[in-house]
């Protein structure tokens, strides 16, 4: 068992999770209430990740990240650490792989509000932010849980965009699912058959508790 | 512009098209009728500040809310409106005293409850503060979003078809609570309705909207009985509007003489229609009164005609009925009664009937530049 590339996974799905958790719920708003020009074309770009083959998106991201890029030059001079194959460039690839996972959930939740609701809270004279505690968050609480679900356990078993961007460096990039591929290549069969039974109980409980919350609340509901 | 009260004149023609001037004086009910589409909720939405419009100005008790010119525009949260939606808006995961406290969130915790607790004693829910909306009827949810729109002491109280989701049952109960609860409240207080029978029931003053346009205000009863233009005269539900010519007035008597179809009628004077003019008439059913088969009373003498039951369609307790007048192949005269009149005077289809037209109830309208509606559905 290579605890060492699970605890990466997890601190890397965490990390993700935190980042997309506000991105998702002010981009999830925007386009669940808003009719802008172009958010057709938006959301498609946000859906992308959901049929670009991972290898696909993993060279581009290499490719932007690289050292003769800007964004790739940018982030050299500023921490003197080159961003590709390292732990916050894979943070930037799981972050962008992710939208979709994390939008999508959120959008649908935030649109299942009556907009008679968001009306109702602007004029009992709710300010945006009270409105947002109080009255949307806790509505658009099963989009939100689906959301961190699905963000959590699909960066956990990440692989194609993962070994493209961050390859195997122990510490650093070698996620609990690029430790599974290593020891296969080797014919470590007990190791990789425990670190995926790691990664099964993980997922497992994290969309067994997200069925077992939002199940609760539908019940909570019907009473 | 008044000091008091609310002011609205608002205009766009995109989104929705709108060209709307009322008042609302403190304490007033202005009932806001129209059909489905004609932009009463839009209106509504724009007092409150949850739409914005191109042009005009709104204002309240001598503040300037709105004013395109001058670019002003209040949040919804700073004109503190009190706002009754068509299906509440409630906010479906508080209880009842949740969603009346949530619009106290200016006052201390201890405050809100106690003040939500006695609102919503007031309007008779004491007893189900704990309860979530969905676990209340229709009346109940309509009463909590009323005592949650009356929290924050609001400027404007506006009730968007606030009756339209629940039985009729519970309609005329929440009618007489709302006539009841009316008589202490000082707030200009606005309702949107397409019913004529809650506008003539609860408002003290009427405002007639077509294609977001506003077409008359008045009392009730003034606009459904003398409206300015045909077209008011269909949008508030007359069916006998037919043209005619103006012969004379007879200022004594207090009588105008119009010419129907080759018969002289009497109206209640109405000298500004020049004699010669051609004019466009309407008369609500309730001034049409059917000459009784056992003995003849005094209405019979006023504009009698003769003519022949066309339909005859029972609704409930009262029968409605056409009657034609000359030949089948003209508009007939409409008119209601009440269903055990209709079986004492053997009324049924092709039966030949007397009516008098009572000449306080013949109204005069412009028979030219009446809009395109009107000039559709006037009748010769």
């Amino acid at each position: 068992m290579d605890w060492e590339a699970l605890t990466l996974s997890l601190r890397l799905a965490g990390w993700t999770v935190l980042i997309l958790l506000p991105v998702g719920i002010w981009i999830g708003r925007l386009l669940a209430w808003r009719h802008f020009p172009g958010k057709m074309v938006v959301e498609a770009m946000l859906a992308l990740p959901l049929v670009l083959p991972p290898t696909v998106l993993g060279y581009y991201l290499l490719v932007a990240m690289g050292g003769a890029s800007p964004l790739g030059q940018w982030y050299q001079q500023l921490t003197g650490q080159p961003l590709a194959f390292s732990f916050a460039g894979l943070l930037v690839a799981s972050v962008l792989f992710n939208l979709p996972f994390a939008i999508q959930p959120m959008q649908r939740g935030f649109e299942a509000i009556a907009p008679e609701v968001r009306d109702a809270a602007a004029c009992c004279g709710l300010s945006a932010w009270r409105t947002l505690w109080r009255i949307e968050l806790p509505l658009a609480w099963p989009g939100l849980l689906s959301a961190f679900v699905l963000t959590f356990a699909h960066t956990l078993g990440e692989f194609g965009v993962v070994l493209m961007v961050g390859g195997s460096i122990p510490g650093e990039t070698k996620t609990i699912a690029i430790a599974i591929y290593d020891r296969m290549q080797a014919l470590d069969m007990a190791a990789a058959g425990s670190m995926s039974l790691a990664l099964l109980l993980v997922s497992l409980a994290a969309i067994s508790a997200s069925y077992v919350t939002t199940g609760r609340r539908g019940r909570r509901r019907d009473d | 512009m008044t000091d008091s009260g609310l002011d609205v004149r608002i205009a766009q023609t995109a989104p929705v098209p709108l060209r709307v001037e009322l008042k609302c004086g403190p304490g007033e009910l202005l009932a806001l009728v129209g059909p489905s589409g004609s932009g009463k909720s839009t209106v509504l939405r724009a007092i409150a500040g949850l739409v914005n419009v191109r042009e005009g100005t709104i204002v309240c008790n001598g503040r300037t809310w709105f004013d395109a010119g001058g670019h002003v525009c209040w949040t919804p949260q700073r004109r503190r409106v009190g706002f009754v939606f068509q299906h509440y808006g409630l906010f479906p995961h508080l209880t009842a005293l949740e969603n009346v406290a949530e619009a106290l969130s200016d006052r201390s915790v201890d405050e809100r409850r106690t003040y939500a607790t006695e609102l919503l004693r007031r309007v008779h829910l004491d007893g189900l503060e704990s309860r979530l909306p969905h676990r209340l009827s229709g009346g109940q949810q309509q009463r909590v979003a009323v005592a949650r729109a009356l929290a924050r002491e609001p400027n404007v109280l506006l009730l968007d078809e606030p009756f339209s989701a629940v039985d009729r049952a519970t309609r005329e109960r929440l009618y007489l609570e709302l006539a009841e609860m009316r008589k202490e409240l000082e707030m200009p207080v606005i309702l949107v309705t397409h019913d004529l029978d809650e506008a003539l029931l609860l408002a003290d003053r009427m405002c007639v909207l077509s294609h977001g346009e506003t077409l008359q205000s008045g009392a009730p009863y003034d606009v459904i009985t003398r409206p300015d233009t045909p077209q008011v005269a269909q949008l508030v539900g007359l069916k006998n509007i037919f043209r005619a010519g103006v012969i004379a007035h007879d200022t004594d008597k207090g009588i105008t003489y119009i010419e129907w179809r080759g018969r002289r009628l009497e109206a209640r004077l109405q000298a500004a229609y020049a004699p010669g003019s051609q004019v466009v008439w309407a008369i609500p059913p309730a001034f049409i009164v059917l000459h009784r088969r056992d003995r003849p009373s005094r209405g019979e003498r006023e504009n009698p005609v003769q003519g022949v039951v066309g339909n005859f369609v029972r609704l409930g307790e009262n029968a409605l009925l056409s009657v034609h007048v000359d030949d089948a192949s003209r508009p007939p005269l409409f008119l209601s009664l009440p269903m055990h009149v209709a079986r004492r005077n053997g009324i049924e289809k092709g039966v030949a009937v007397g009516i008098s037209l009572l000449a306080e109830g013949i109204h005069l309208m412009p028979g030219s530049g009446a809009g395109p509606l009107g000039r559709r559905r006037a009748a010769a």
